[in-house]
C-alpha cells in the first residue's frame, strides 16, 4: 500500500514539476502553472473516484496509486497558498485575490464537473 | 536539476505522499465524522513548512535546488488540492453545505495564514 502511494507520489510530483518548468511564473504574475495543475487534477480526481467507486469497483491498489499517490501529489495546496501569500506581500493584491479565489472556485466547479462526467451512462 | 537532485526530489515526493496518507488516516480516525480534518491538518502544516522553506530562500540564502527538492517535491506531494476539492464537493452532495463552506473557506484562509506565519518566522530570525 505505502509503496504504491510512494510511487504514485513520485510520478505526480514529477509531472507537476514538468508543468512548472513548461509554464514558468514570473514574480508578481498570476501563477498559471499551479492553477492549471490544481484545476486539471481536481477534474480528473472527481472523474476517477466516481468511476472507481460507483461504476467499476477498484482493485485494492488502484485507488491509493492513482488518487492518493499520483493526483494527490500532482496537485498542491502549499504552493498555491505560498504563491498567494507572496503576491500579497509583494504588493499585488488583485492578482492574489483573483488567483486565490479563482483557484478555489474553478477547482471546486471542475471537481463537481468531473464527478458528473463520471456518472454519465451510455445511452442516457 | 542534476541527476542527484532528481533522485532527492523523487525521494522527497515519495515521503511527502506517504506522510499525507498516514497523517490523514491518523487524524481522520481520531476525529471521526464527515468533516475532512485529515486533509485539513495535512494541508495547513504543509503550508506552514513551505512558508518556512520559501522564507529561508528569501531571507537566508537557502539554495534553489534544496527548495525544489523539499518544497516542490516534498511539500508539494504532501499537500493536495484535488482531495480537498473532491471532499468539499462530496460534503455538498451529502447535504452538509455548512461543512463544505467551512472546509473550503477554512482550508484556504488558515492555509494562507500558515504560509504567512512561515514567511514571518524566517524573516524574524
Amino acid at each position: 500500500m505505502l509503496a504504491v502511494i510512494a510511487l504514485g507520489g513520485m510520478l505526480g510530483a514529477a509531472a507537476r514539476y514538468g508543468v512548472a518548468q513548461w509554464l514558468p511564473t514570473r514574480t508578481g504574475r498570476f501563477p498559471w502553472a499551479t492553477f492549471w495543475t490544481n484545476v486539471s487534477g481536481s477534474f480528473i480526481l472527481g472523474l476517477l473516484l466516481v468511476l472507481l467507486v460507483e461504476r467499476f469497483p477498484p482493485t485494492r491498489l488502484v485507488r491509493p496509486f492513482l488518487a492518493t499517490g499520483v493526483l494527490g501529489a500532482f496537485t498542491t495546496m502549499s504552493t498555491y497558498e505560498v504563491e498567494t501569500a507572496l503576491l500579497i506581500k509583494d504588493g499585488h493584491p488583485l492578482t492574489a485575490a483573483s488567483y486565490g479565489l479563482g483557484s478555489l472556485v474553478v477547482g471546486l466547479a471542475v471537481a463537481y464537473a468531473g464527478i458528473l462526467t463520471g456518472r454519465i451512462r451510455d445511452g442516457s | 536539476m542534476t541527476g542527484a537532485s532528481w533522485v532527492a526530489f523523487l525521494v522527497a515526493a515519495a515521503m511527502g505522499a506517504t506522510a499525507r496518507y498516514l497523517l490523514d488516516g491518523l487524524v481522520q480516525d481520531r476525529t471521526g465524522g464527515a468533516f475532512p480534518w485529515g486533509t485539513f491538518v495535512v494541508n495547513v502544516t504543509g503550508c506552514l513548512i513551505l512558508g518556512v522553506l520559501t522564507g529561508l530562500g528569501l531571507y537566508h540564502q537557502l539554495g534553489a535546488s534544496t527548495r525544489t527538492v523539499l518544497g516542490t517535491g516534498g511539500m508539494g506531494a504532501y499537500t493536495t488540492f484535488s482531495t480537498f476539492s473532491f471532499e468539499t464537493v462530496r460534503l455538498v452532495e451529502e447535504g452538509a453545505v455548512d461543512g463544505a463552506l467551512r472546509n473550503a473557506v477554512g482550508s484556504v484562509v488558515v492555509g494562507l495564514a500558515a504560509a504567512f506565519v512561515g514567511l514571518a518566522l524566517t524573516a524574524a530570525v
